[in-house]
């Protein structure tokens, strides 16, 4: 048979038109720094300068904090719902007509495949809004008492794995629930959150409202512990998140923290092995494993493991790892040389720690920041790779006799974000998600997520939910 | 010799018809009826529909009932949204055909119009979260996983309030529609024009033909055969309360023929927030039952 070859199929770049430098959106419009200090951001693939982004001290911290109690006494607050709700379907509707554009800048910012930033990540940015606008004039329906009140100012701090899809998790609730809000993106990926307030801004949404602050730790940790934000919501690694609720522990801020995970992916003997491999493709791979719910640990009953593994393999094999803005690529870049790093490291370990480490043949570009897809076997509990957080496309698989011993292993972890279990038998999957310590559990398919579904952590995955009735709670004074 | 220029232009007026299955056709029986405004004055005739006319909006309704129900919960409220989108473009439209019809002044007639457009927002919020406040997981004692979910009871008869032709139409049909029922809507009897002026905004705004159907006509000759259709599941008696006092009662009765749920017959104040009853009264609660263990 003969051997056919990808051609490339790159998406064009002519729909973004990037500013050279980008200031704060403070109170409904663009403007400098005060110490005028700035940093760049790069695309991850090429290491190629996007732009010139301001660093927000904390004097603009301040005036962003300022502008969004403004807009929330003067303006917010005093809107009926259905008004509010209005300027939410208008957001949702500009991130449906901006949806190409956002999802290739999207990519070149962050460096994951166009195919994800265009199918999942946009559209459901789009979603969450539309999904909100219509609480926005139910909320006495929401199951929070006759009139829930919101709680002010939210300090929002959203991480880099995406960008987008996390402002809309954090900023459509707010809203909703009547909040105005100060968010930071990452410093990795500000530009689809720069541009969101042009969004914003196309939407006439009332000055204050929205405020978005660009910089890297000490910008959010300024915001964190003003004085004048009433929530706090972050998105992160465990170990900020940890940090925060210490620095919020004797404030009257209501905090909600989606940290770090580790989640077990759980495949029984007669799970439909095809189908499970898609699965734990999904589960690890999917956006480069920068997933705080990837499923990083594999759990295989040992009567399939032969089986299941020179499957996973063979599919591996045909993953396409290159251009994020090729849609026939698969896997796109680390979002950063630090990420890389961390990732470069675990996995050192893993090997000396004795795992056995294997990725398919795969050529890396010289440019930019990249790592194989990567699985180790033979991994045991104890080792470091089964118990912390990679944040790459990194999997670790065990094996497990009986149902009773995945959940033994599955449970045993700091963590308990998500879970996956793959078999026929409803009865099982039913009798492990009701005593697995996680958010969220999928069921024959993994990293599924929709606004109308609550997702949030149990133990130091963080507390709160984010989406469905549930996630409003984290923007109502209940 | 005549002036083009001065002389006054002859508006080009409708002809007002019903809409069934998506398509714009005249009663089959030929008739139309008078319509007038609120002094009396000319309007435009009407379709009068017969019960040939019901019985194919029934069958339409039926047939669009698979795709409908069937959609996500996302793009029905996605849809129902863009009614209130194109509503809104035509805004003046509405306030003139409801000024007509009604008798209210311009001002009044355009806050009628932009809470039509509203309540249709309104609804299409609840679209995605009607299982969310009506949905349930159920403790039951015993190792069973058992859950309760709402679901579209079929195609929906409605005979729409008489007063309000726009806004009480609105109000009586998107809470049928939202959640997946298809229906079948007798139109205000005395000002039917702008609830077929909306049908031209349905026939526009992604709604597939045939989940809203709209007769105009006699509720009184038209309602009794909608009342005991056997392939309608529920029907609203709002607008049944006019033309005689028994007629509520009447229909009521032929209702029960196949159980067909039934909203009482009275007019409300449409200006007033909407209350949850008439998304209930056409949703079925499903709960399943699935045994938990290894």
């Amino acid at each position: 048979m003969p051997k056919f070859e990808y051609a490339p199929a790159p998406e064009s770049r002519a729909i973004v038109s990037l500013r050279e430098s980008y200031g704060l959106f403070i109170d409904g419009e663009f403007g400098p720094g005060v110490d005028g200090r700035a940093f760049k951001t790069i695309s991850p693939a090429t290491e190629e300068v996007l732009a010139e982004v301001t660093e927000a001290g904390p004097a603009d911290v301040d005036r962003a904090v300022t502008a969004a109690r403004k807009a929330y006494e003067h303006t917010w607050s005093q809107l009926p719902g259905r008004e509010r709700a209005k300027y939410l379907f208008r957001i949702a509707r500009i991130v449906q007509e901006r949806a190409r554009e956002l999802a290739v800048l999207e990519s070149l910012d962050n460096g994951k495949p166009i195919r994800e930033s265009r199918d999942v990540d946009i559209p459901l940015v789009a979603a969450h809004f539309f999904y909100h606008a219509g609480w926005a004039d139910k909320l006495e329906y929401a199951g929070y008492g006759p009139a829930p009140r919101p709680l002010g100012v939210a300090g929002q701090v959203i991480p880099w794995n995406f960008p987008l899809l996390m402002l809309a998790w954090k900023i459509a609730p707010a809203l909703a629930c009547g909040n105005t809000v100060v968010l930071k993106p990452a410093e990795t990926t500000p530009l689809t959150a720069l541009t969101f307030a042009e969004i914003c801004q196309q939407a006439d949404l009332p000055p204050g409202v929205v405020n978005i602050v660009t910089g890297a730790g000490e910008t959010g940790r300024a915001l964190v512990e003003h004085p004048g934000i009433d929530k706090v919501a972050f998105t992160g690694s465990t170990e900020v998140g940890r940090e925060i609720a210490r620095a919020c522990a004797s404030s009257r801020k209501k905090v909600t923290l989606e940290l770090g995970g580790k989640a077990a992916n759980i495949v029984f003997e007669d799970a439909p092995v095809e189908q499970a491999i898609e699965g734990i493709v999904n589960g690890i791979f999917f956006n480069q494993g920068h997933v705080c719910c990837a499923g990083s640990r594999l759990l295989v009953q040992e009567s399939v493991y032969p089986e299941v593994i020179a499957s996973l393999q063979r599919r591996l094999a045909t993953l396409r790892l290159g251009d994020p803005l090729d849609k026939n690529t698969d896997v796109g870049a680390i979002n950063s040389a630090a990420q890389l790093a961390k990732i470069r490291e675990l996995s050192e370990v893993g090997e000396a720690e004795g795992a056995q480490r294997w990725s398919p043949p795969c050529e890396l570009p010289v440019k930019g920041f990249w790592f194989p897809p990567t699985v180790f076997t033979g991994v045991s509990q104890v080792h470091r790779i089964a118990r912390e957080e990679i944040f790459g496309p990194v999997l670790s698989v065990l094996t497990f006799r009986t149902p009773a011993e995945a959940l033994e292993k599955a449970n045993n972890s700091p963590y308990g974000l998500s879970a996956g279990v793959w078999t026929e038998k409803g009865s099982l999957i039913l009798w492990m998600a009701a005593r697995l310590r996680a958010g969220v559990v999928w069921a024959n398919t993994f990293n599924k997520f929709d606004p109308t579904s609550p997702f949030g952590g149990y133990k130091e995955s963080g507390y709160g939910r984010e989406g469905g009735r549930h996630g409003l709670e984290a923007y109502l004074d209940v | 010799m005549s002036d083009t220029a001065t002389a006054p232009r002859i508006a080009v007026r409708k002809t007002y018809k019903l809409y069934i299955g998506g398509a714009f056709p005249r009663s089959e029986s030929g008739r139309s009826y008078v319509v007038t405004d609120h002094k009396g004055g000319f309007l435009a005739n009407a379709a009068l529909a017969s019960r040939k006319d019901a019985r194919d909006a029934v069958t339409a309704a039926r047939k669009a009932f698979g795709g409908w129900s069937g959609a996500t919960a996302y793009n029905r409220g996605q849809v129902l949204y863009r009614v209130a989108e194109l509503l809104e473009g035509r805004r003046a439209q509405f306030a003139a055909e409801v000024r007509a019809a009604e008798g209210l002044s311009a001002r009044q007639a355009e806050a009628v119009v932009d809470a039509a457009v509203d309540r249709w927002v309104w609804y299409a919020g609840w679209a995605d979260k009607l299982a969310q406040v009506r949905g349930a997981a159920n403790p039951v004692a015993g190792p069973f996983f058992n859950f309760s979910l709402p679901e579209p009871t079929g195609v929906v008869a409605v005979i729409a309030p008489q007063a309000s032709s726009l806004l009480g139409f609105v109000s009586v049909v998107a809470p049928a529609v939202v959640s997946g029922n298809t229906v079948v809507v007798l139109a205000s009897e005395r000002c039917p024009l702008p609830a077929v002026s909306l049908s031209e905004v349905l026939a526009t705004s992604d709604v597939p033909g045939g989940v809203i159907n709209v007769l105009t006509g006699r509720t009184a000759e038209v309602a009794p055969w909608l009342a005991s259709h056997m392939d309608v599941n529920a029907i609203d008696l709002c607008g049944a309360s006019g033309p005689t006092p028994e007629l509520a009662g009447e229909l009521a009765a032929a209702a029960a023929e196949n159980l067909k749920r039934v909203v009482k017959a009275g007019e409300e104040d449409w200006t007033l927030a909407p209350r949850l009853n008439r998304m209930l009264a056409y949703l079925e609660t499903k709960t399943v039952w699935h045994p938990a263990g290894t």
